[in-house]
């Protein structure tokens, strides 16, 4: 193994958290910064090639190599699991930027309770009647604490949409449900879809409270507060999924890479695998990699900062025995415990008139939240929190969009009726969704496979997860409401994809949003790093991501990340530079 | 070496402009120029498999009165091109064993790629072009459950409505019959309007649009 030449500090995974991290770092310190990226470099110019369907949505083309390593997963501790050996229920990235490139850029805020969530939860239902397989935790820090930091983030990326709360007053036509925010959005909402307006109307008039759905794709050109400018998006339609051609949509390549490029004490290196934390006597010493041509390195720095997606950063910790593995069993240990996902559910509407469907955002869209957080729940005896209800135009591929027929239009999904059917239905579908919160249960939790390995040998993640009655009783609420909108709308709705929630399954996208495994809390007994994102044991160790949810909210994570993200920078820079050591 | 194979089609029976009659009815015009053959070199199927896939292919998406079918988009050299490429190998599909059974949620588990599944697949569509459309029609449905016959009819529509560079959407015919425009770059002066009305132009492909030849991922070597 070749010792490379000490650098103050190396980062582990090169997207939206480690380039965060590094920007802000390399703009306040003199600190030397090496960020360490398995795969290779991009740039906006490459995306204008990537506009295919079938590469890039169909056969994931951006995305992680799972031939190269996968997670394996399980429905119970009692049973064994397999690999996920093609995708997916969700999607991890590769390559600089990482997931951040393919995102679909929905940048909504968490509830204020749901960062105490287990002591709102106690509150609210009192403790007796919450199920003893809840393992809910506060997050130990409060939306007080956090809101600076969305606002940061939020002009980072430029999000845009309407305040719905701005300083305690309610305003329509925003999400009036949301947290009080200090500032309105630094970006207007989006043009509208015709399906958007469609959706708009319905809800209205049932009595909802409608608003555009936050996104960091740019409604208008838009320059942040490093100086960098971008252009308004212009609803191509090849957003989720594919990198974005003009750099309208919030990436690392775009909006940190180019501040980053100019930072003399910054290195990027790319095609390099970690494989360790090296440790000793409660201190990080650096981290060891695979460079691209196969050679063992050894990185020395002072801070060591894992900052890959949320199972890359709890195998990490595990494979370098940094922490005790949970055990459900017992529920002693922290590193594994709290993966959460997200509650998905869809219902596809048939229209009378076509959508012109193919153009859209990846953010576009209109949403409702008054069955939401804590909103809503009162005719629902058992459901803890809710979710949003939305309809996106994100932009409808030729190939994934082609067969979606009403139920009984055709006998069978091929042949000439079914063709007939497909035709006259075809941009005429609109599919209202739902993302609500995932409570964290004891029986979830992820630890080392024992049989599957990656392409180095080393074991691959174990999910250990399943739905619960929680979960089915929050989908059966959720599409009530997707009916009474369809409904509404004028559609014919076909029913809602209830089954998904019967079991846990590795087939169905349903988002990337997956959660814990190395999370924030107030104790060290049962988080694996404080509200800074520094490892509780070792305190020259920070552990960034979507990792330290302790669960999930109903919004899409990636704002939640990036505020946690800038917000453990100011604890680095501000505080432990000061003074190194604990900073809890 | 292996011997080259080549399907050998009627120029006339790809690609095309498509009009509707006042009946509604699709038709598909040629230029008069376009007759003759063309031999399509093959990449992974033997000619007499791909005479077999193409023959189920046009089971699954036929030509009606509906319009073109999956012969006319070209979809088995889309089939064949993929099965020739990483995606046929398996090349980015988890394919560590041990291979175990498992539930339905946890979908494929098997040890056999694509191409192994298309070849077994194929076999035991024996005589298959030989017999008329509603045996052809029994015996597809009697193999509808198959991991053969899904990957079949998915890869049908993908041949039918990806961009042409991948092989099929044989002169845009599967995007004109759904009216999708082709990967233009720009809507914003055009989504918010049209509310509730078709928005269709004639459609052009991923290399039109940017003005030069862009490789499908299943050009990639290796």
């Amino acid at each position: 193994m070749q010792q490379l030449k000490p650098v103050d500090v190396v980062i582990a995974g090169g997207g939206f958290v480690g380039l965060t991290l590094a920007k802000e770092i390399t703009a306040r310190t003199s600190l030397s910064v090496v960020v360490l990226e398995r795969g290779q470099p991009r740039k906006t110019a490459d995306y204008a090639t990537g506009m295919d369907e079938l590469d890039y949505s169909l056969r994931f083309r951006m995305m992680q190599n799972l031939a190269e390593e996968t997670a394996t997963h399980r429905h119970s501790p009692r049973a064994s699991a397999v690999p996920i050996r093609q995708y997916g229920s969700f999607q991890p990235g590769t390559g600089v930027g990482g997931a951040g490139e393919h995102w679909g850029a929905i940048s909504y805020r968490f509830y204020p309770e749901a960062f105490r969530l287990a002591a709102h939860l106690r509150e609210r239902f009192g403790a007796a009647r919450l199920s003893e397989d809840l393992a809910i935790q506060d997050w130990g820090i409060s939306y007080d604490d956090i809101e600076p930091y969305y606002w940061r983030a939020e002009q980072l990326i430029g999000v845009g949409g309407k305040a719905g709360n701005l300083q305690g007053k309610k305003i329509a036509g925003g999400n009036v449900f949301e947290g009080p925010r200090s500032h309105e959005y630094p970006n207007p909402p989006h043009k509208m879809s015709y399906a958007t307006t469609v959706f708009e109307k319905a809800a209205g008039e049932l009595g909802y409270h409608p608003y555009p759905v936050p996104t960091a794709t740019l409604s208008r050109a838009y320059t942040n507060p490093d100086g960098v400018s971008r252009a308004a998006c212009v609803y191509c339609g090849y957003c989720t999924r594919y990198g974005c051609m003009i750099g309208a949509k919030a990436q690392p390549t775009n909006i940190l890479m180019p501040v980053l490029a100019k930072r003399k004490n910054f290195t990027l290196r790319t095609g390099c695998s970690v494989r360790r934390v090296v440790h000793r006597d409660g201190k990080a010493e650096g981290l060891t990699y695979l460079d691209a041509s196969g050679a063992e390195m050894h990185q020395p720095a002072s801070i060591v900062i894992v900052a890959s997606w949320t199972l890359n950063n709890a195998r990490l910790l595990m494979l370098s025995k940094l922490g005790e593995q949970y055990d459900p069993a017992t529920g002693k240990g922290t590193v594994g415990r709290n993966l959460t996902h997200q509650v998905s559910q869809n219902t596809r509407v048939f229209l009378d008139k076509p959508l012109n469907a193919f153009m859209g955002t990846g953010g576009l869209g209109i949403g409702i939240s008054d069955f939401d957080g804590k909103e809503g729940l009162d005719a629902s005896p058992g459901v803890l929190r809710g979710g949003n209800i939305r309809l996106m135009s994100t932009g409808e591929g030729p190939i994934a969009s082609f067969g979606m027929i009403p139920p009984g239009e055709a006998q069978s999904d091929w042949g000439s009726d079914f063709k007939k059917a497909a035709l006259a239905w075809h941009d005429r579908v609109a599919s209202i969704s739902t993302e609500a919160e995932h409570m964290a249960y004891r029986q979830n939790f992820l630890d080392l496979d024992p049989t599957y390995t990656d392409k180095y040998g080393d074991p691959l993640m174990r999910l250990t997860l399943d739905w619960t009655e929680h979960e089915r009783a929050q989908g059966a609420m959720l599409t009530k409401v997707h009916a009474q909108i369809a409904k509404a709308m004028g559609g014919r709705a076909a029913p809602p994809n209830s089954r998904q929630l019967e079991r846990y399954t590795v087939t169905q996208y349903q988002s990337t949003h997956v959660n814990g495994g190395a999370i924030m809390g107030s104790s060290p007994e049962r988080s694996v790093v404080n509200p800074w994102l520094q490892h509780w044991q070792v305190p020259n160790l920070w552990v960034a991501g979507g990792s330290a949810f302790p669960q999930n909210g109903s919004g899409n994570p990636t704002l939640t990340i990036l505020a946690l993200t800038i917000r453990a920078a100011d604890g680095l820079i501000d505080r432990y530079m000061k003074h190194p050591g604990g900073l809890a | 070496m292996k011997r080259r194979e080549f399907l050998t089609l009627p120029v006339e029976s790809l690609g095309g402009v498509l009009v509707y009659t006042l009946a509604g009815e699709a038709m598909r015009l040629q230029a008069q120029a376009e007759s003759g053959e063309i031999r399509v070199p093959l990449r992974f199927f033997t000619a007499g498999e791909a005479r077999v896939v193409q023959a189920a292919c046009e089971r699954i998406l036929p030509k009606d009165a509906n319009g073109p079918g999956a012969t006319e988009a070209g979809v088995v050299i889309y089939i064949d091109r993929q099965l020739a490429g990483p995606y046929g190998s398996d090349k980015y599909r988890f394919t560590q064993g041990p291979f175990v059974e498992s539930v339905p949620e946890h979908g494929y588990q098997g040890k056999q790629t694509p191409r192994e599944i298309y070849r077994e697949g194929v076999r035991q569509l024996a005589n298959f072009v030989e017999v008329p459309a509603e045996q052809q029609d029994q015996r597809l449905r009697a193999m509808e459950t198959s991991i053969f016959f899904k990957m079949l009819r998915q890869h049908t529509i993908e041949g039918m409505f990806s961009d042409p560079m991948h092989g099929g959407n044989a002169g845009l015919i599967g995007w004109q019959l759904i009216g999708y425009p082709g990967p233009l770059m720009n809507y914003r002066d055009e989504i918010d309007k049209a509310h509730g009305q078709p928005w269709r132009r004639k459609p052009v492909s991923l290399a039109q649009v940017v003005g030069r030849p862009v490789a499908g991922w299943e050009e990639e070597k290796g």
